[in-house]
């Protein structure tokens, strides 16, 4: 049964145990990922890209829903630790024999793996597995339902301070489909702990949580009005199967409205960037002049992704070896 | 067997009856109310010092889940859970397998439950057959073999032609109808209701409005046909403030709430609570307090269980996939109490919500002390202090978010047709 009310992810010294969300992380905490992640962003330009932190280290990537971009990206970042890594894509097998999760965990667990790496269509998997899991198991959570996808934000968060440094005078618009992205939700949790001056969510009534004022952003229907002098843009994916559930006319009418081309993008900042967490539809939430122009920052975004992950996953390493293996 | 129950404060809401007065029983009804009668001799003498003697209670709307899932609960563990409950009479909902919606399930249900002799389990039987929606139950037939009202339990029908031809055939034999109203479109293949909370955990909601306008179509079908309908687990304040001017224009409709409905609210699935998964979902401070109101006022006359329990594993997984629903037989007193102690209904009103409120939206003769009647009592101490413990649940089903509160109101016997079913 579900433990109430209290943050799991945090042991009694306040430490990161698991990462599920950034819900109840202080603002501390999110700097030393980032500060962390610094440190490892460095060694892409090294002849030798690993380090040996966690060597003798078996992490598992227990996949629940297919991601093989996202999935890779945790992979590199636990090799380039040392680890040792082992993926399930569970999707297609045990569950849909009827297995339940839980029984799946257990027969995972007794490979002995010190990390799972979850990805989930339920919003709360993340949560349910590490309430569940061994003692000595830390969960990072790689997206549940339209939960969170922390270290998604958190790399997010490290392209931003990458290029504006403070985070405190910064307004960020959040563009497109907020209502069914857990990428959204943890970004707005994210730059709100940070500080940042304004968070704004721009999209049509469809796309947006009905109560999305109690996410701590501003609500903007008017794509000029919500970018109007923005220091960071963050546009949204549009799945293709949104065109079905009557939320949208057609793609069409949503790039006239809130498609991102370098005229619209002119009331921003002069100096705004422009992210996008990926996979992009080009011509739908993005013209390619913008994706492809000088503000974006979208591949970097990517590869500092595998930094940000090292730094969850041997912060919660850490924390485990601090208190004997057993949390 | 006689037996008298004395010293106790006897409250029977029904007869306007809240004094010191002893209660004698004789075989399986009761035989007096105070003194006891010329040549009355008592085989057994129950004292109720400190203790309030009220009626049976009577709960609307409880899952037995036999036949057909007995992982989840059986008619003996779930009439014994009752019993506990100071419960004495039951409705069945339909969704068993096989479904109500013939005869022989409500003949086969009705024996195998007089056989266990906990409680009295009435049925509400299948409005279509399957429950699936389209073709109409043998309503006749239904109500030969006994049942008290008629179901679709929580599916669906097809379409509102469906509906105001089961509310016209169904008024055909003045029966009421059971509605839980619920737009399944708005609905969405939500799990809790769509604010804040949904909001922040990223779980698909369900919107008030699902059940609104469900209320609205309801009501005016209600209006068309003439038929009698009762709403069954109403969880917004739009479904209560419309209820209510239905009643005031006189239309022939009643509704319930679930006794959780008044007590928890959309905040409490925080940290994915699997066990607070309930449908209708928990809404929010406005909606629980309109409700209360409506309790209060008598817009709403019955407070219900909707007892549902589940195996461990129906709770055991990421929220979205846990079965949705609480074991609510051991708390319905307890939670309609807590009202009485947050000051909202006085004790007589409070126990008449879950006696002879729903007894008389169905016209049944339980839920109330007459001389003659069914010797269905209950008898809990009002004033001590005691912590619902899930583990130690009668009931098959552990699953309630209650585990831990404190209540008052411990029931210490429960005597249903005269027998002791229960005793603490």
């Amino acid at each position: 049964m579900a433990s109430r009310h209290q943050n799991i992810q945090l042991n009694d010294q306040g430490q990161l145990r698991h990462f599920l969300t950034i819900e109840g992380l202080h603002r501390g905490l999110l700097t030393q990922i980032l500060d962390t992640a610094e440190a490892f962003a460095a060694l892409p330009g090294r002849p030798i890209k690993k380090v040996p932190a966690l060597r003798g280290r078996i992490i598992t990537n227990l996949f629940f829903e297919n991601s093989t971009r996202t999935r890779t990206t945790f992979e590199l970042a636990a090799k380039r630790l040392s680890a040792d890594v082992l993926n399930f894509n569970i999707s297609t097998s045990a569950t849909s024999k009827g297995e339940t999760l839980l029984d799946t965990l257990r027969n995972i667990e007794a490979m002995h793996s010190e990390m799972f790496v979850v990805r989930h269509s339920q919003s709360g998997a993340a949560h349910f597995i590490a309430q569940h899991a061994a003692p000595g198991v830390s969960v990072i959570n790689a997206g549940d339902g339209r939960h969170a996808h922390p270290t998604q934000a958190m790399l997010d968060m490290f392209t931003i301070r990458k290029h504006k440094g403070d985070f405190t005078p910064l307004r960020v618009a959040i563009v497109g489909d907020v209502l069914h992205s857990r990428v959204a939700r943890s970004q707005i949790l994210a730059l709100n702990t940070l500080g940042v001056t304004e968070v704004r969510v721009v999209g049509p009534s469809t796309l947006l949580p009905t109560e999305a004022r109690c996410l701590g952003v501003h609500v903007f229907h008017d794509l000029d009005e919500g970018l109007r002098d923005v220091d960071v843009v963050i546009m949204l994916r549009l799945q293709k199967e949104r065109m079905d559930g009557a939320l949208l006319p057609s793609e069409d009418e949503y790039f006239q409205l809130y498609g991102l081309t370098s005229e619209r993008l002119e009331v921003a900042k002069d100096d705004a960037i422009v992210m996008h967490p990926g996979p992009m539809n080009r011509g739908v939430e993005m013209a390619s002049e913008v994706a492809d122009g000088p503000r974006s920052v979208i591949l970097q975004q990517v590869s500092y992704g595998i930094a940000v992950r090292m730094a969850v996953m041997s912060m919660c390493m850490q924390t485990r070896d601090d208190a004997g293996g057993e949390m | 067997m006689t037996i008298s129950i004395i010293n106790g404060r006897l409250i029977d809401p029904a007869n306007q009856i809240d004094e010191a007065l002893d209660l004698h029983i004789d075989g399986t009804s009761i035989f007096a109310i105070g003194k006891a009668p010329e040549g009355f001799h008592a085989d057994e003498i129950i004292d109720a010092s400190g203790s309030i003697v009220c009626p049976g209670l009577v709960d609307m709307a409880a899952n037995l889940r036999e036949p057909g899932f007995t992982a989840k609960g059986t008619l003996a563990s779930e009439t014994a859970a009752a019993a506990k409950g100071g419960i004495t009479t039951l409705i069945c909902t339909p969704n068993t397998d096989p479904v109500i919606d013939s005869p022989t399930v409500i003949e086969w249900i009705h024996r195998k439950a007089r056989k266990l002799a906990q409680a009295r389990v009435l049925v509400a039987a299948a409005l279509t057959q399957n429950l699936e929606g389209s073709q109409l139950a043998e309503m006749s037939a239904l109500k030969k073999a006994g049942c008290v009202a008629l179901s679709n339990s929580d599916q669906p029908l097809a379409n509102t032609l469906v509906e105001r031809r089961a509310l016209e055939y169904a008024s055909t034999f003045e029966m009421t109808v059971f509605l839980r109203p619920e737009d399944r479109h708005l609905h969405a293949g939500g799990c809790v209701h769509e604010g804040a909370t949904a909001t922040r955990l990223g779980l698909p909601g369900i919107p008030s409005a699902a059940e609104s306008v469900a209320v609205a179509r309801d009501l005016a079908l209600a209006e068309h046909t003439g038929a009698q309908i009762h709403f069954r687990s109403l969880s917004t304040a739009t479904s209560a403030r419309m209820l209510r001017e239905a009643q005031a224009s006189k239309l022939p409709v009643s509704a319930d709430v679930a006794a959780h409905q008044l007590h928890l609210t959309e905040m409490d699935v925080e940290g994915f609570d699997s066990r607070c998964h309930v449908s209708p979902p928990l809404r929010t401070l406005a909606d629980r307090d309109a409700l209360r109101q409506a309790v209060a006022d008598g817009t709403i006359a019955a407070i219900c269980s909707d007892h549902q329990p589940h195996e461990p594993d129906a709770k055991d997984a990421p929220f979205p996939g846990t079965e949705a629903g609480i074991s609510g037989l051991e708390t319905l007193l307890a939670l309609t109490l807590k009202l009485v102690d947050e000051g909202l209904l006085d004790l007589s009103d409070a126990i008449a919500r879950v006696t002879c409120g729903p007894a008389d939206l169905l016209n049944l003769p339980h839920g109330r002390l007459n001389a003659g009647s069914a010797a269905d009592i209950c008898i809990f101490k009002a004033d001590s202090y005691w912590t619902l413990d899930a583990e130690q649940m009668v009931s098959e089903g552990h699953n309630t978010p209650f585990d831990n509160w404190e209540f008052t109101g411990q029931v210490t016997h429960t005597l249903f047709n005269g027998k002791l079913v229960y005793q603490a």
